[in-house]
């Protein structure tokens, strides 16, 4: 089983929950799980997006209101591609 | 093969900056967005904290705009920062507490950083020439461009052509022709190039992006600091300003009372940290009082939180106070009348 880390966003808002997202999310592996526990509302909308254009998997959204807890496979693809030389 | 350049592109929900990254995406360019998150962004917050049942859920726009042009968003949390682009404005404020210039300056240097770190080559905004009386000026553009660092690595697609021609153009990185040459306060070039993009449902902030442009919460802004001595803020601070109505009835104290069923879940969060009241002889709102207090401060407090309860024009209202330990004890209150309200309790 993927290993999986857990994240208490609960009580945070737009857009706090997706920078504690983002900023986890940036130090896990390819392949591990993170479960992110929300209450924003907004999170409905904007975690499945985020992880759309960073190409995450989400796996899972559990919802019992207030509280939505999502499931999200991390990609190898967060960090910004460097193929290009620096700036000169 | 030439090279494909990489640009990172200010997002801030709104149309200008999401017209400017696809202006240089219809380049060929790679592009990436970052967002700065103050702490006094008016996205977000206030429309999570006052969520409605009947109303739609609320996006996070910069990110909607991401996802409209298909590029990453990178959320950068710049509360700790801001405080000095805030409390020492070097240009000084506008019409209410927003220090723009500075600000502007601050995001564009922040912007800078990243595309350094990150191996970008430049770096674009949806600045337009006389759009906003305070930044975005023409003679401001230099400075915002020189103090960030940035200098001719900093392109305005969107009136570039006001503009001297900046690093990439010159290198050919992109088409100088294909920018835009908008200018002034009118909205209607970018509603012409929005609808060409077929741009549906974008954000249309009115006022500025941040709530230090609010007159009402500047206010609230310079009582905190007038009351603290001292100019220092936390997140928590400048959150609370947003939510509820304030009102000082006395200079050592200030009641923060919801307006709404969304106010009083957002400041329950806040209980363990505050003296709070509620009313329980009537349905009404969650208070916090922000200050030390006796007990004829909050008999006070009561009265004042009973007024804004559906006891208003009871005889007495049962009020249940606790404090940060979470003791708690009822005061039978007489609701104060409207005429004990002085208007400059009001914050
Ligand atoms: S309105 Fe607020 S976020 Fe926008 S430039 Fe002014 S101070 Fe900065």
């Amino acid at each position: 089983m993927s290993p999986r880390q857990t994240l208490d966003a609960r009580h945070l808002l737009c857009p706090l929950p997706l920078i504690r997202v983002q900023d986890r999310v940036q130090t896990m592996l390819a392949g591990t799980l993170l479960e992110v526990s929300c209450t924003d509302p907004g999170t409905l909308h904007d975690i499945p997006t985020w992880c759309r254009l960073y190409g995450h998997r989400l796996l899972h959204t559990y919802r019992n209101d207030p509280l939505l807890v999502f499931t999200i496979e991390v990609s190898g693809a967060h960090a910004a591609p460097t193929d290009a030389p620096a700036p000169g | 093969m030439t090279k494909r350049r990489k640009a990172v592109a200010l997002i801030s929900g709104g149309l200008d900056s999401m017209l400017a990254a696809r202006v240089i995406l219809d380049q060929g360019c790679h592009v990436e967005g970052l967002n700065f998150f103050t702490g006094f962004c008016v996205e977000g917050h206030t429309h999570a904290i006052r969520q409605r049942e009947h109303k739609p859920i609320k996006r996070n726009n910069a990110l909607w705009v991401a996802g409209e042009l298909g590029i990453k968003l990178n959320f950068v949390d710049v509360v700790e920062e801001y405080k000095h682009v805030l409390i020492h404005p070097k240009h000084g404020y506008g019409a209410n507490l927003n220090p723009c210039l500075d600000c502007k300056s601050f995001m564009v240097r922040k912007g800078y950083e990243w595309m350094r770190a990150n191996e970008f080559d430049f770096l674009i905004t949806g600045e337009v020439i006389g759009q906003r009386p305070m930044s975005q000026r023409r003679g401001t553009m230099p400075v915002i461009a020189r103090e960030s660092g940035a200098g001719d690595r900093l392109v305005r697609p969107l009136c570039a052509k006001h503009l001297a021609p900046t690093l990439p153009e010159r290198e050919g990185w992109i088409d100088r022709d294909k920018l835009y040459a908008f200018n002034g306060r009118s909205r209607k070039p970018q509603i012409a190039l929005a609808a060409k993009y077929d741009f549906k449902d974008y954000a249309q902030p009115a006022g500025g992006c941040c709530f230090l442009t609010d007159k009402q919460y500047s206010a609230k802004l310079r009582d905190l600091w007038r009351t603290r001595h001292s100019r220092d803020y936390a997140l928590d601070d400048i959150m609370l300003l947003k939510v509820g109505r304030h009102l000082r009835p006395r200079p050592h104290f200030k009641l923060i009372i919801a307006r709404e069923q969304g106010e009083s879940n957002f400041l329950e969060g806040y209980r363990y940290q505050f003296t709070h009241l509620r009313t329980i002889s009537h349905p009404g709102p969650l208070a916090l009082v922000d200050g030390e207090v006796d007990t004829d401060d909050l008999r006070l407090a009561a009265r004042l939180l009973a007024r804004f309860s559906k006891g208003r024009l009871a005889n007495t209202v049962h009020v249940q106070i606790a404090g940060h330990n979470q003791a708690s004890w009822t005061m039978e209150v007489a609701p104060l009348t409207p005429s004990a309200i002085p208007g400059h309790w009001y914050l």
